[in-house]
């Protein structure tokens, strides 16, 4: 029986992901998401063998498009979106910061 | 006549272990998932769209011609290509506006195969994988170094390009080896068409692993990440800086600590960028708006049988053709430059016996030396060069018509203004020995001389200065005596 899942591997996937949250939401998220992985271990439980991995629900393969070049958007509007511009393009903070 | 490859010693008791990571930029018309123009030095953020800015709502669609480079640069280096699916590489950085990139993890679309490097030694591909490039971040303020910037600036037209990622086994021991796969990579992705190979330009861009370990242990050290090197030279200087700080570190009793290093070109040293642990914890899963690419059988046979010989075989045949080791400098250079047809063109304008493509190993040996050296250090003459102008005067070399000396002079005078070889010796007033006069001399003497020229030709090398001693007496020292023994090679 693999270990169930801890508050502090919540906090970690949390800041991973750039997730702000609270001590209440982490005990509220643990809960539930143990509650995912406990019905991902019933599926576990069942034989698969000689069943292939599924990722997709598509009955596909081999989506392809031909390589032409088809317009693109108009810059203005593009950096009308940007939270900062500098010289046609997107400005952001300093990318590595002090140690920490 | 194999070779036997040699691997670099080791330097003061250790070994350096060095696999490298390629990024090679297709040359598609369009990215990997939308229809922007894939286009170098554009106006920054002109060729994007809500694709590749990943605005919500958007789906990406995998471009055909972009699978189809990939399948062929796995297909030249020996790969299986496989079925195959994308997962979504999770990182914040500003570089991707989605979060994530688009690549391919446990299942590749090329997997396994190996490249042979001019000296014959073999490295192994672990994998080449289809991914999406990043967008191109400038750090502006504190000179443009990164750990001193105040701001950086994102141009997202390079975002979603696609790239051909291949990854070799730690299969090298010395920096110069690491320059030479490089090299050997990039001449089998131009040959495929996949890219211009360009270092400079970014599209195509080497992260280097690099460990050290006492000599003779079979287990790896901890490696390094090298990063931000963008010619075969700085690849060179990164390399052998990492590696003597590495054995340095571990002399003085530290612990290499697994890192990615940014290697810094003026300061021709590797810093550490001081990423967070979970910078590594990428959390990759399916990608769920792509379906798998299984590429049927008879297009990757069609795609394989379109591709043009690649470098290494190349030189087989030039080697073969000529009688030099494939490894050899003149034989390297000329297929590094394209020259082959040169040397192609000599044999096609004869039919010499025991010949490879219709010229003597002898007759091809000058063409192969003449394009290695004249032609090879005046390639703009060379785009002019008729090719059996070339080979009339490797011809008129090998005859004795022309000694070698004379036979360059011509060859320079016909790289810069053209010219047919017989009309340019005659005005330099190299003074003809009528055309297959050696030739014919040669023959006499070996005519004369049955008995030796049996024992010669079954491989007693020392009697070729008897029959070169009796071509002297003949021309009264006239001859040209490398062409007599070329001829007297090429008669055995
Ligand atoms: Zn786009």
């Amino acid at each position: 029986m693999p270990r169930s899942i801890t508050t502090d591997d919540v906090a970690h996937v949390a800041r991973l992901a750039r997730l702000q949250l609270s001590q209440e939401e982490l005990t509220r998220f643990t809960q539930q998401l143990a509650a995912v992985l406990d019905h991902a271990r019933d599926v576990e439980s069942l034989d698969t063998t000689g069943v292939v991995p599924t990722a997709h629900a598509l009955p596909l393969v081999n989506v392809l498009r031909d390589d032409v070049v088809t317009p693109s958007l108009d810059r203005a509007t593009v950096l009308a979106e940007a939270p900062e511009v500098e010289d046609h393009r997107f400005r952001v903070p300093k990318i590595l910061g002090d140690s920490q | 006549m194999s070779t036997e490859p040699v691997v670099p010693a080791p330097s003061s008791g250790w070994e350096t272990v060095i696999g490298l990571e390629v990024h090679c930029e297709l040359r598609t018309q369009t990215k990997l998932f939308c229809g922007c123009r894939n286009s170098f030095g554009e106006e920054p953020n002109t060729n994007v769209c809500p694709v590749c800015l990943g605005l919500p709502g958007s789906l990406p669609v995998l471009n055909r011609a972009a699978v189809e480079y990939a399948i062929r640069i796995g297909a030249a280096l020996h790969s299986t290509v496989q079925a195959s699916m994308f997962h979504r590489k999770n990182y914040f950085y500003p570089d991707m506006p989605k979060d994530y990139q688009i690549s391919q993890y446990d299942v590749p679309i090329n997997a396994g195969g190996w490249l042979t490097l001019p000296g014959g030694r073999r490295i192994g591909i672990v994998r080449a994988h289809l991914e999406e490039d990043t967008g191109k971040t400038t750090h502006v303020g504190g000179g443009g170094r990164i750990h001193e910037a105040t701001r950086s600036l994102v141009d997202y037209n390079r975002a979603g390009v696609p790239l051909v990622e291949i990854v070799s086994a730690p299969d090298m021991r010395s920096a110069d080896e690491a320059r030479a796969y490089v090299d050997e990579l990039r001449a089998i992705l131009v040959a495929t068409g996949a890219s211009d190979g360009k270092m400079e330009e970014g599209s195509l861009r080497v992260d280097a692993n690099v460990s050290v370990r006492p000599a003779g242990s079979e287990e790896f050290g901890t490696r390094c990440e090298i990063k931000n090197m963008n010619s075969l030279r700085s690849l060179g200087r990164a390399v052998d800086y990492e590696v003597s700080r590495q054995i340095q570190l571990i002399e003085s009793g530290g612990v290499v600590s697994q890192e990615t290093r940014h290697w810094d070109e003026g300061a021709g040293r590797t810093a550490s960028m001081r990423s967070k642990e979970e910078a590594y914890d990428y959390r990759y899963f399916p990608e769920p708006d792509l379906v798998p690419v299984d590429p049927p059988e008879e297009w990757v046979a069609s795609i394989k049988a379109s591709l043009p010989p690649m470098p290494s075989e190349r030189r087989e045949r030039i080697a073969e053709m000529s009688g030099l080791p494939a490894g050899s400098e003149a034989v390297v250079t000329v297929v590094r430059l394209g020259l082959d047809d040169l040397v192609e063109a000599v044999g096609a304008q004869g039919a010499d016996t025991k010949s490879v493509g219709g010229a003597s190993p002898a007759v091809a040996a000058i063409a192969v030396k003449r394009a290695a050296n004249e032609v090879a250090s005046d390639l703009a003459g060379a785009a002019n060069l008729e090719r059996s102008s070339f080979a009339k005067l490797v011809r008129m070399e090998s005859s004795g018509q022309l000694t070698s000396a004379q036979a360059r002079t011509v060859l320079k005078s016909m790289l810069e203004a053209g010219g047919d070889p017989e009309v340019i010796a005659e005005g330099l007033g190299f003074e003809a020995m009528e055309s297959g006069g050696l030739e014919a001399i040669v023959d006499d003497v070996i005519a004369a001389h049955p008995e030796e020229w049996a024992r010669y030709s079954e491989g007693e090398d020392k009697l070729a200065g008897f029959f070169i001693g009796h071509v002297k007496q003949a021309t009264q020292g006239k001859a040209d005596l490398k062409s007599a023994s070329a001829l007297l090679r090429s008669r055995r």
